[in-house]
């Protein structure tokens, strides 16, 4: 995290008892006929926040949006906005701009024309209209393409019209709903930046819709996970990676190893997990409470497991013996995928940090899997 | 070899069409036009000079050389025709438009439908195809006559007390028009709102614009290709039409299409007929021109 400038560093109103809400969500249900989008969900985005919605598709995220945008209304709970309620209030009246997916461009209008769109409807005075028009393309770099039409321009261009567009409004929240989905992935990694820049610029609140995990962790403050209309959690990037709080979190993001067993021993601190159909015994650190006996999970990350030839020194817990099964190199890193004695395969990674490695593991190797006790975590829901 | 049989093939089927309106298109046009430089005479064909294949050449000169344009100045000459084609025009202009009032709303409803009843709408549309043309048009005679059923359900109603006369008029004639020519104005337009992005319309809500001026913003000049489609299939047909001014319209109600069947079956004057008919279809390649440069505008914009 400590790659990140020094205001983001700082910037963490969540944590500030004293701090107030931008947006909130108060037990917001949407149902479609019988289907439920969204269910009883709250949430707080905090002003100047870069906010991501994660989640598979239908899992209601893209919903969440649209009830901010005024496209639909709550089924039942509220949805306040710098302390004012939303209900009833159309689209058009509110202080918020959406970035659509499709980018929805208006194709008979040039890109001049379609950045002012927005603000010919505030009845601005045409000189600021020219004047913000000529700002907004100097901020997205499309001075030269102002009189093109959207089917003039490449994907990536359109994309920064979209943007630019709905910038122009200087809305209070600015939403995007898979903002990047249509780019290619090296377009697609330039753009996190320059919309990463482009927040801290203007000083706005961005609440991303994205599946895509990696957006979200590049981009935002804060993610809220989300499954079947429900969040699952809310955390930083590195929280949610590093301390899922469910095995749906744990799984949804990343890749990693689960294990599902009982707690055994349950000790000051740490405690030990019985894995019968794995035939390993787990110790962790407790990093929730558990009582002996319950039925657990643990999760481990394929980085966080050391794979070595040689035996390890304890063998009792957080060791097992088995073949590589499969190798999979990536250049900077290789995954190892590793067939335990009891069948099971588990995903180990490591960092080529060195460019050769005199006998470097090959095809059906005897390994030894080893990791520490906070390598992983315990998970109780 | 295989490239020279590929190209050989295509050129086959791209003469299909060419053939198809070489036959049944041109050689028929060239005939009409052929006719209207004759004479009217006594006789059949109820013209001269008639063609014989069978004197050579010397026979065409000599029948060439009997051509001449005076129906054409004859046409020019005489008010009744110059009126005629004027007031088809407008007639076919008004009822254009009342057509475009009527069926652009239909064809927005049908588009913003849910998907699940949208076949069936289109469906309802395309019904009225499956009863003949002319059967409903005299429908419209018993519901548009004196004693006629809008006539009584407008007195039963209390709305007038003594019967409208519309039977006879232009306005029934406008009626008829704008009845049966809906179908060809609901479709492209349906078209062209149906393949149009909702999101388009959303995101300028989103940027400020109340629903009405999104649609005039943006819905109503997405779906001009449409609009001008369908304008142009009510249009041409219609400055032509001959049957609705035949049986709704009255004395008053100056059409072309009518004039022409009178010159043709009433006074068999084949030449002034067909010139009539050259006239008229000069008079459409107007529109017709503007409207395939307006299909290839969108067609382009489509890319």
């Amino acid at each position: 995290m400590k790659s990140l400038g020094s205001f983001r560093r700082k910037f963490a109103p969540w944590n500030d008892p004293e701090a107030k809400p931008y947006i909130s969500f108060e037990n917001v249900t949407k149902k479609f006929g019988d289907f439920t989008a969204v269910d009883d969900l709250s949430l707080t985005i905090y002003n100047r926040e870069f906010f991501a919605l994660l989640g598979a598709s239908g899992c209601g995220k893209s919903t969440l949006l649209r009830m901010l945008a005024g496209f639909e209304e709550p089924t039942s709970g509220r949805i306040l906005l710098d302390g004012q309620d939303m209900r009833g209030i159309p689209p058009y009246k509110r202080p918020v701009n959406m970035m659509f997916q499709s980018y929805a461009l208006f194709p008979h209008m040039t890109v001049e024309g379609n950045i002012a769109f927005g603000l010919k409807q505030d009845g601005m005075p045409k000189n600021e209209i020219d004047a913000r028009v000529a700002e907004m393309l100097k901020l997205v770099k499309l001075e030269q393409f102002a009189k093109r039409k959207p089917h003039q321009l490449s994907g990536g261009q359109r994309q920064r019209v979209a943007l630019a567009r709905c910038v122009a409004k200087r809305p209070k929240v600015l939403l995007l709903d898979e903002p990047l989905g249509a780019l290619d992935k090296k377009l697609r990694e330039e753009t996190q930046f320059e919309l990463m820049d482009l927040q801290m610029k203007l000083g706005l609140t961005f609440v991303v819709v994205t599946h895509d995990q990696e957006e979200a962790m590049t981009m935002a403050d804060r993610i809220a996970v989300m499954d079947k209309g429900k969040v699952k959690q809310v955390a930083t990037p590195a929280e949610v990676y590093e301390a899922p709080n469910s095995k749906f979190v744990a799984d949804f993001i990343g890749n990693v190893n689960m294990f599902e067993g009982t707690a055994s021993t349950v000790m000051p601190g740490k405690v030990d997990i019985d894995v019968p159909a794995d035939r390993i015994t787990i110790r962790t650190d407790a990093t929730r409470d558990c009582s002996t006996g319950q039925s657990v999970g643990f999760a481990i990350r394929p980085e966080k497991i050391r794979l070595s030839r040689k035996e390890p020194a304890n063998t009792a817990v957080n060791a097992a013996h088995g073949e590589l099964y499969d190798i999979a190199y990536f250049g900077d890193m290789t995954v190892f995928h590793v067939r335990l004695e009891s069948g099971r395969i588990i995903k180990a990674a490591s960092l080529n940090a060195v460019r050769t490695v005199e006998d470097p593991l090959g095809y059906d190797d005897k390994v030894w899997v080893n990791f520490d006790t906070d390598a992983g975590i315990l998970l109780t829901a | 070899m295989q490239k020279l049989i590929a190209s050989v093939v295509s050129r086959l089927v791209i003469s299909v069409p060419y053939l198809w309106m070489l036959i049944f298109f041109l050689i028929p046009f060239i005939i009409v036009f052929k006719i209207s430089l004759s004479q009217v005479t006594m006789a059949i064909p109820p013209y001269t000079p008639t063609i014989d294949v069978w004197a050579g050449w010397q026979g065409l000169i000599n029948s060439v050389s009997q051509f001449s344009w005076d129906n054409y100045t004859f046409l020019g000459s005489d008010p009744l025709y110059v009126k005629a084609y004027l007031s088809s025009v407008i007639i076919a202009a008004i009822s254009t438009f009342l057509t475009l009032l009527v069926g652009y709303p239909i064809a927005y409803g049908m588009a913003r439908a849910p998907a699940t009843v949208r076949s069936t709408l289109l469906m309802l549309v395309i019904l009225p195809f499956w009863t003949s043309f002319l059967i409903r048009v005299y429908a419209w005679i018993g519901i548009l006559k004196p004693e006629g059923l809008l006539n009584q359900f407008l007195l039963w109603a209390n709305v007038i007390h003594t019967p409208l006369n519309i039977l006879n008029t232009n306005t029934a004639v406008l009626i008829g028009i704008v009845y049966s020519y809906l179908p060809f104005l609901v479709l492209p337009i349906y078209s062209t709102l149906e393949k149009m992005d909702y999101s388009l319309v959303e995101a300028a809500e989103d940027l400020g614009c109340p629903p009405i001026t999104a649609f005039w913003k943006i819905t109503f000049p997405l779906s001009l290709p449409g609009v001008v489609a369908g304008c142009f299939l009510v249009f041409i047909p219609a400055v032509g039409e001959f049957v609705i001014p035949d049986l709704l319209g009255g004395s008053e109600t100056l059409m072309i299409g009518k004039t022409l069947w009178n010159e043709f079956s009433a006074n068999r004057d084949w030449p002034l007929s067909s010139a009539v008919a050259v006239v008229l279809l000069a008079l459409l390649v107007v529109p017709i021109v503007l409207f395939q440069r307006s299909e290839a505008k969108a067609q382009e914009s489509e890319k």
